[in-house]
C-alpha cells in the first residue's frame, strides 16, 4: 500500500525531475483498481522522499471483477489494501512510466545516472522466505533492512507475520529501480489481481531487460513470477537463455523422485492385472486416471469402471484423457463414475479385478470397516490389488519430520506388520487369500516405499 | 357374461385379424392400459400395418409393459398373440414381474372374420391369412392353462362378447383395509403352553373355548405352527379357531406346506420334527386331519395389511414382492433366498434380503430362530426359538413394542446355537439412499428436493470427512441474519428481528446470547451398550462431538472422550439420566473459544489483515503527517498537467479513520481467542436439548430448553446461556431487547439470536424461521471487513438479499427436525441418513457466506 523513495546526497530535489511528479503538488490517479496518491514527505537538498500510496476499496475488490479466482481477494477481510501486491507494481507502472522507461524531459542526463537511494516497500508479503529475499535483490547491487513483525503481539505463540517492510539501499540508475521492484513485487506475493496470458511474457521481457537474464536465481523468479502457470513460466525461460542448460531446483528434484515412484507403482499394478487374467477393471480413487489410460490401451481389458468420489477429479480426468473426443472402441470400453467407498454401490458388482491404489491412508480408520464391507462384502471382485505407503519407509525422506504423514489428507499411514495384520483379518472375515508385493527402492530395514497386498477370492 | 380379472394383472388379448381386440380392450380398459402392436409399429415406421418393423414395435412395447408393471399397473397386451412365442413373451413378462397372466379369447367364427376383412377399408389382409389365424386360434385355445394364463376366458360369439362385464378383484394378499391392532406372532413350532401364555400376556380371553381380545385386537400368526414341539395339535386347533371366528390371521411357513404336502398323501421326509406331528395326528380324526389340509391350504403366502404400512410373511419379503403374486413370490414368503453356499454347520447361507431393504412398509417375519429380536432397515424378524428354549414373541402393532414369555423348556436341539447371529444385520448404507436427485419428505416441510449437483457434493464431504454416520442423527441449519437496519451507522440492529417474528404472528420471543464459538453437536450414550445397541457403534466408543458438517471437532479422540466424560459427570450429578429416562442424549452447543476450531484461519486470515492493516496505516498516517506539515504545498492551482490534485488534510483524516478501525477489527477477533493448553480452558454452551430415547424435544418452548440446560446441563466447562424473553408487540419490551442487545454488544459479544417462544412456529401454515440472528456492530468487521463502517460501505452493504438463506435455513431446519424424529422412532439408518445429507447437500448451495 506504501512505497517510499527517497534519493540521498545532493540536489536531491531532482527527484521531482526524475520522477516527473512536483515536489509542491500532491498527486491523486484514478487506477481501475483503487486510487494512487503520490507526494513528497521531505524535499530538501540533501534528502527528499517521495511515497506512492495507495487505497484500495474493500468491498470493490470482494464484489468487483478484481482478482484471481483462487485467491482470497474476494473475501471482505482482505489484507490486500494494506499490502505492496501486483497491485503496487501495476500502480508503480502507471504512475512512474516515464521513470520507468529511463527518460527525463527537462534533464536527460539525470535519467542517465546512479544516485544513492533508499527505497522502502511496505508490508510486502513474503511468508517464510526471508532469505530469498536477499537473495533475489543482493545480486542486483541492494543493501537490504527488513523489518519484520509478530502476527499478535497479544497472541505470541502464533508466530510472525509474514509482512516485511523491506528497504532497498544502493547507488542505481532510478529506471533499473522501478523495474526491479515492478518485477519483484509480484514474485513474493502469489496472488495476482488480473489474469496473466501471452503479454504477460513480453512484457517481463520488457521489464527485466538488462538483468533478469543474468540473475543467479532467474528460474526461481520467473516460476514464482508466473505461479500455477507453468507453461508460461517455461517458455520464458528458454526465450531468456536458449542455449544454457538448465538447472533444476532441490523442490524439482525431490519431485522427480516422486513422479517416479508413482509411475513404478503404476507399472507395477498393471502388469500384476494382466496376469490376474482381468477383462473387467474397477479403478476405484482413480484420481487423474493414470492408471486406467495404461489398462485403457491393454487389449486384455474389455472393460474400465474408473471411480472417485469428486466430480471435479472426475472432471479434470476426462480432460486429461481427452474423453470427449476418444476414439469409440476405446471411449465404449470406459465408464467414468462419482461413486463412493462408504456406499454400497450395484455398479461395482461383477468385476474381475479391482485396484485400490493409494486409497485407504485418505480414509479415517474408524470408516475402513465400511469400506471393507462395500468392497469385499458387497462388489466381491475376484482380485484386489490395493496399495498404501509403508511408513517405515518415511525414515528415508530427509525432509519429512519424524512421525509425519507423506500427504496433508493422510489419515494414517500403516507399518508393514500393520498392513499385514488388517489383509488377514480381510482375508478372514471375507474369505480371501493374499499375497505382498513391494513396490518402489526396497530399502534393507524399513522396506519398500510402497506396500501392495493382492488379494484373491477363495472359490 | 362376467370375467374377473385381478385388480394388478397382465391381460393378453387373443385373437385373429378383425375380430375386434383393440375395440374390446378400449371399451374395457384405460387408454393407458391398453399397448397396442399397432401402435407401436406407427410409433417406429408411421406405418401401423407394416409388418417389416414387429420386432422393434415390440421390443418398445415390452420396454412400455415393463415400466408399467413395475408400478403394479395393469397392462393389456393387444397383439393377435397367435403364435407360441408370442404368447410365450407374454408369461415370461408375467413371471418376470411376478403378476397373474389373464388370457381373453375372442374366437369368432371364420366366415364372419373373412366378412368383416372384406369389409376393412383402411386395412385388408389376404384371406389365407385370416384362415391360418382361425386355425392357430382353434389349435391354441385348449392349452393357454398349460401355457402358465392363470385365467382364461374364452368368447365365442359376437353377442358374448357384447355382453361382457370385467370385474377386478382384490389381489388375495390384499388386507390394506385392516388396521389392526395386531399381536404378531412369531413361529410357534407346538408350543402350545408358551402361546396360550403369552396369549393372557397380551390380554387375550377364552371365550366358548376360543381366545379373543377384549378390545378387537386380532392376532397374526406368522406360520410354522407345528413340528418339533411337543402340543401340535393342540396348536393347530386354538390358531384354527382364532382364524375361523375371525380373531386372527394366517400366513403359512414352510413347516406348514410340508405337512399340507403329507396331508395331500404325498411322499415327504419326515424330518425337523415333522415326524412329531405326524404321530400326534394320526390319532386324530380324518374330520380333524380334512380340517387342518383345508384350513392349510387355504392360507396366502404373505398379506398386506393397514394402507400398505404393514407387511407379513413367514421368512419375509423383498420390497418388489409385496402385493405380488408368484411361485417365486411364494417361495420366497416360505423359505426365504440362500445364497448356495452353507456355513459351518451345514445350514444354507441366507441371503441378507432385510439389509438392501427399502420399502416404506415395516415387515414382520419370523422363519430364522435368534435370541433377540432383529430390527433392520424396518424389517423385523420376532422368531426368538422358544421350541428351541429360547421365547415365544409378539409384535405389538402399531405399538411396535415386543412382548415375550420364556420358553419352559427346551424341547428341541437347535443346530447352531441361538445366540450366534443368525442373519448378517449389517444396515450399511447403499449409494442409492442418496445419489441424484433427493425428493425427502418432513414432517415440517412435504418434499424438499435435493439437486443432484448438491447431492453429489455432499457425497465427496461425507465420505472424506464426516464421522461414522451412525453417530450422525442431526446436522444443524445455517441461521438467517435480519434484515437490515435503516439507522445510519448499524448494519443489524434488533428492530429488525423483532419486526420479522411481529409479522410472521410471534407475539413472544426469546432471546439468547449468541457465544461465538463454533457450532459442536454432542451425542453421548451412558456407557458402550448403548452405544452399540442403539446406534450401532462397535469401536468402543460411546459419544461423539461433531461440526456443522459432521466431522469430529477435535482431532485427538484423547480430548473428545475427556470432554464427554466431563459432560457424563455433570449429568450423572444432576440426576439427568433418570429424570429423562435415557441412557442417551443429544445436544446442541457452542465451544468456545472460537481459535480452537479456527486458528488456521486466524493465522492465516484475520491476524494478517489487522498486522497489515495496522502496520501499513500507521506508516500511511506518518507520512501524511509529514506531508501536512510541510510548507509550500499546493493543492489548488488550476493547471493539472497528469494527476488531479488532492487535500492532505482530508486524506489524513481519512486515513486515521482507517487507522482506528484496524485497532477495532483487532480488538474484535481477539476478543474470541484464547490459549487452550488442556479441556480446563474450553468452554461448552448447550442451548437445545435435542433429543433423548424415545423423545425429540421440538415442541417444547424455548425457555424450557434454557431453563433445563441450567439445571441439568451446567457445571464444570459447561456454561448456561444468558437469555430475554421480548413481547413483540410491546414497545417498553422492545426497547428493553434492544437495550440489553447494545449492552451485550458493546462488550465484545457477537450479538444475539432471536427465536419464536415456540420451537417449531408457522405462519398461515408454513414454518417460518426457526431464529434469526443479530450481530454485534463491533464483531461484523471481521465479517465485512475492518472498513465496513466507513464512508459509503455501510450502504452499500444495507443491499443484501436474504431469500436464498432464508429458503434454505427452512429447509435445512425442516432436515434436521427430521432425521431426529426419525432416529428417536427407531427408522432404519438409511432413513436417519438421508435428511442428514439433504442438510449437508443444501450447505454446498453456494450462498453469501456473510450471511
Amino acid at each position: 500500500m506504501l512505497l517510499t523513495i527517497t534519493m540521498k546526497g545532493k540536489n536531491t530535489e531532482n527527484l521531482g525531475y526524475l520522477l516527473h511528479k512536483n515536489p509542491c503538488r500532491p498527486q491523486l490517479f484514478d487506477l481501475s483498481f483503487g486510487k494512487a496518491y503520490v507526494f513528497y514527505t521531505e524535499v530538501s537538498d540533501t534528502r527528499t522522499t517521495a511515497a506512492l500510496l495507495l487505497e484500495l476499496n474493500p468491498i470493490d475488490l470482494a464484489r468487483g471483477k478484481l482478482g484471481s479466482k483462487d485467491g482470497g481477494l474476494f473475501d471482505y477481510v482482505n489484507d490486500r489494501p494494506y499490502v505492496s501486491s501486483s497491485f503496487m507494481s501495476t500502480a508503480i507502472n502507471r504512475v512512474f512510466s516515464t521513470a520507468m522507461n529511463g527518460k527525463c524531459t527537462k534533464f536527460p542526463e539525470l535519467a542517465e545516472n546512479d544516485f544513492d537511494f533508499e527505497t522502502t516497500v511496505y508490508n510486502l508479503p513474503v511468508k517464510t522466505q526471508k532469505d530469498f529475499v536477499k537473495d533475489v535483490f543482493t545480486p542486483l547491487g541492494y543493501e537490504i533492512k527488513m523489518r519484520e513483525s509478530v502476527l499478535d503481539e497479544k497472541f505470541t505463540e502464533w508466530g510472525e507475520s509474514c509482512y516485511i517492510d523491506l528497504t532497498l539501499c544502493g547507488n542505481v540508475k532510478l529506471s533499473d529501480m522501478l523495474n526491479h521492484l515492478y518485477v519483484l513485487i509480484p514474485v513474493f506475493d502469489r496472488q495476482k489481481h488480473y489474469y496473466m496470458n501471452e503479454d504477460e511474457m513480453d512484457k517481463l521481457l520488457r521489464h527485466g531487460e538488462g538483468w533478469l537474464a543474468v540473475h543467479p536465481l532467474r528460474n526461481a523468479i520467473i516460476n514464482r513470477y508466473f505461479y500455477k502457470k507453468k507453461g508460461y513460466a517455461d517458455k520464458m525461460i528458454a526465450r531468456l537463455m536458449e542455449n544454457e542448460a538448465e538447472e533444476t531446483t532441490v523442490n524439482e528434484e525431490i519431485s522427480q523422485k516422486k513422479i517416479s515412484l508413482n509411475t513404478q507403482r503404476m507399472e507395477a499394478v498393471k502388469k500384476t492385472v494382466l496376469a490376474s487374467g482381468a477383462e473387467s477393471v474397477l479403478d476405484i480413487g482413480c484420481g487423474d486416471c493414470k492408471l486406467t489410460a495404461l489398462l485403457l490401451h491393454e487389449s486384455q481389458i474389455k472393460k474400465i469402471t474408473a471411480a472417485d468420489v469428486s466430480v471435479s477429479v472426475l472432471e479434470k480426468a476426462k480432460q486429461r484423457l481427452n474423453y470427449d473426443k476418444m476414439p469409440l472402441y476405446l471411449k465404449n470400453k470406459l465408464t467414468l463414475i462419482q461413486a463412493s467407498l462408504m456406499y454400497k454401490d450395484e455398479r461395482f458388482r461383477g468385476f474381475d479385478t479391482a485396484c485400490v491404489i493409494e486409497v485407504i491412508e485418505h480414509m479415517d480408520l474408524q470408516r475402513i470397516p465400511f469400506f471393507e464391507k462395500v468392497l469385499f462384502g458387497s462388489a466381491k471382485p475376484k482380485t484386489v490389488i490395493l496399495t498404501t505407503p509403508n511408513k517405515e519407509y518415511n525414515e528415508n525422506y530427509p525432509t519429512l519430520e519424524k512421525g509425519a504423514l507423506r500427504h496433508s489428507d493422510h489419515r494414517f499411514e500403516w507399518t508393514r506388520a500393520e498392513f499385514q495384520a488388517w489383509c488377514e483379518h480381510i482375508c478372514k472375515e471375507f474369505n480371501y487369500t493374499i499375497e505382498y508385493q513391494n513396490i518402489g527402492e526396497t530399502d534393507e530395514k524399513y522396506g519398500s516405499p510402497t506396500q501392495m497386498g493382492v488379494f484373491k477370492i477363495c472359490v | 357374461m362376467r370375467i374377473e380379472i385381478p385388480e394388478f394383472a397382465v391381460v393378453a388379448m387373443i385373437g385373429a385379424t378383425s375380430s375386434g381386440k383393440t375395440t374390446f380392450a378400449h371399451k374395457h380398459f384405460l387408454s393407458t392400459e391398453v399397448l397396442s402392436s399397432d401402435f407401436f409399429r406407427a410409433m417406429v415406421c408411421d406405418d401401423e400395418n407394416n409388418q417389416n418393423v414387429s420386432k422393434d414395435a415390440f421390443d418398445l412395447l415390452y420396454y412400455a409393459a415393463n415400466k408399467r408393471l413395475d408400478r403394479m399397473k395393469t397392462t393389456v397386451i393387444d397383439a393377435t398373440n397367435l403364435q407360441p412365442s408370442a404368447r410365450k413373451q407374454v408369461i415370461d413378462l408375467a413371471h418376470e414381474q411376478n403378476v397373474h397372466a389373464v388370457a381373453i379369447v375372442l374366437n369368432l367364427p371364420e366366415n364372419e372374420l373373412l366378412k368383416r376383412n372384406k369389409e376393412r377399408t383402411e386395412r385388408n389382409v389376404p384371406e389365407r391369412v385370416v384362415k391360418k389365424h382361425c386355425t392357430d386360434l382353434k389349435r391354441c385355445i385348449k392349452y393357454l392353462k398349460k401355457d402358465g394364463f392363470r385365467f382364461v376366458y374364452v368368447l365365442n360369439s359376437q353377442e358374448e362378447i357384447d355382453s361382457v362385464e370385467i370385474v377386478r378383484t382384490k389381489l388375495w394378499n390384499d388386507k390394506k383395509d385392516e388396521h389392526g391392532p395386531f399381536d404378531i406372532i412369531g413361529d410357534v413350532h407346538g408350543c402350545y403352553d408358551e402361546l396360550k401364555m403369552l396369549l393372557e400376556k397380551l390380554g387375550y380371553i377364552q371365550k366358548n373355548g376360543v381366545f379373543m381380545h377384549p378390545y378387537g385386537r386380532r392376532a397374526v400368526f406368522l406360520g410354522d405352527l407345528c413340528d418339533r414341539g411337543i402340543k401340535n395339535i393342540e396348536v393347530l386347533q386354538l390358531v384354527m379357531d382364532m382364524v375361523k371366528s375371525g380373531n386372527a390371521i394366517a400366513v403359512p411357513g414352510n413347516h406348514d406346506v410340508k405337512l399340507l404336502k403329507y396331508l395331500k398323501g404325498k411322499t415327504v421326509q419326515q424330518t425337523h420334527g415333522l415326524d412329531i406331528t405326524v404321530s400326534q395326528l394320526e390319532s386324530q380324526s380324518d374330520d380333524f386331519k380334512n380340517e387342518v389340509r383345508e384350513f392349510l391350504d387355504g392360507l396366502v403366502s404373505h398379506y398386506v395389511l393397514d394402507d400398505g404400512k404393514l407387511v407379513i410373511s413367514h421368512a419375509g419379503i423383498k420390497e418388489e414382492y409385496i402385493s405380488r403374486g408368484s411361485a417365486r413370490v411364494r417361495d420366497f414368503c416360505l423359505y426365504g433366498e440362500t445364497t448356495g453356499e452353507t456355513d459351518e454347520y451345514g445350514l444354507p447361507v441366507r441371503l441378507n434380503w432385510a439389509a438392501d431393504y427399502r420399502g416404506r412398509a415395516t415387515v414382520v417375519y419370523g422363519h430364522i430362530p435368534q435370541t433377540e429380536v432383529q430390527a433392520v432397515n424396518g424389517t423385523f424378524c420376532i422368531d426368538t426359538g422358544c421350541v428351541f428354549g429360547g421365547s415365544l414373541t409378539a409384535f405389538r402393532y402399531p405399538e411396535r413394542e415386543y412382548i415375550s414369555v420364556k420358553a419352559l423348556q427346551q424341547y428341541y436341539a437347535p443346530t447352531k446355537p441361538l445366540d450366534e447371529k443368525q442373519n448378517d444385520t449389517d444396515d450399511i448404507l447403499k449409494l442409492g439412499d442418496i445419489d441424484g436427485k433427493l425428493y425427502i419428505q418432513t414432517r415440517l416441510m412435504p418434499s424438499i428436493m435435493v439437486h443432484e449437483k448438491n447431492s453429489a457434493a455432499a457425497l465427496e464431504i461425507m465420505s472424506r470427512y464426516a464421522a461414522d454416520p451412525h453417530w450422525l442423527i442431526y446436522l444443524p441449519p445455517t441461521m438467517s441474519p435480519c434484515q437490515t437496519s435503516k439507522l445510519d451507522d448499524y448494519l443489524e440492529y434488533p428492530e429488525q428481528a423483532f419486526e420479522y417474528y411481529r409479522n410472521h404472528g410471534v407475539k413472544n420471543v426469546v432471546c439468547e446470547k449468541k457465544h461465538m464459538g463454533s457450532r459442536a453437536v454432542i451425542v453421548l450414550c451412558r456407557d458402550i451398550q448403548t452405544a452399540e445397541k442403539r446406534f450401532h457403534i462397535t469401536d468402543d466408543s460411546r459419544g461423539i462431538i461433531y461440526t456443522r458438517t459432521g466431522r469430529h471437532f477435535f482431532n485427538d479422540m484423547k480430548t473428545e472422550s475427556e470432554v464427554l466424560d466431563r459432560l457424563q459427570a455433570v449429568l450423572d450429578k444432576t440426576n439427568f439420566w433418570s429424570d429423562f429416562q435415557t441412557d442417551w442424549v443429544c445436544l446442541d452447543t457452542e465451544l468456545m473459544p472460537w481459535s480452537e476450531k479456527a486458528q488456521e484461519l486466524l493465522e492465516r486470515q484475520y491476524a494478517p489483515v489487522g498486522r497489515a492493516g495496522r502496520d501499513g496505516l500507521s506508516e500511511a498516517v506518518k507520512a501524511l503527517q509529514k506531508l501536512c506539515q510541510r510548507e509550500n504545498i499546493q493543492y489548488e492551482v488550476s493547471e493539472i498537467t497528469s494527476g488531479q490534485n488532492f487535500s492532505p488534510f482530508e486524506l489524513l483524516e481519512e486515513f486515521q479513520k482507517k487507522q482506528t478501525a484496524l485497532e477495532k477489527y483487532t480488538d474484535a477477533y481477539r476478543e474470541y481467542c484464547w490459549k487452550v493448553q488442556s479441556v480446563n480452558d474450553l468452554k461448552i454452551a448447550p442451548f437445545h436439548i435435542l433429543a433423548v430415547e424415545g423423545q425429540t424435544f421440538s415442541n417444547k418452548p424455548h425457555i424450557w430448553h434454557m431453563e433445563m440446560i441450567r439445571k441439568y446441563c451446567t457445571g464444570d466447562i459447561f456454561i448456561p446461556t444468558e437469555y430475554i424473553c421480548v413481547d413483540t408487540e410491546n414497545e417498553t419490551s422492545v426497547r428493553h431487547g434492544i437495550d440489553w442487545w447494545i449492552n451485550l454488544t458493546g462488550n465484545g459479544g457477537e450479538g444475539m439470536v432471536v427465536k419464536p417462544e415456540i420451537f417449531t412456529s408457522k405462519y398461515k401454515g408454513e414454518v417460518i424461521q426457526p431464529a434469526v440472528k443479530c450481530r454485534g456492530r463491533e464483531y461484523l468487521r471481521i465479517i465485512y471487513g475492518p472498513e465496513y463502517l466507513l464512508g459509503a460501505n455501510l450502504e452499500r452493504l444495507k443491499k443484501r438479499s436474504l431469500t436464498g438463506k432464508r429458503s434454505l435455513a427452512l429447509k435445512e431446519f425442516s432436515l434436521g427436525m427430521e432425521s431426529l424424529e426419525r432416529f428417536v422412532h427407531k427408522e432404519p439408518l438409511y432413513r436417519v441418513h438421508e435428511c442428514v445429507f439433504g442438510v449437508l447437500a443444501f450447505e454446498s448451495e453456494p450462498v453469501d457466506p456473510r450471511l
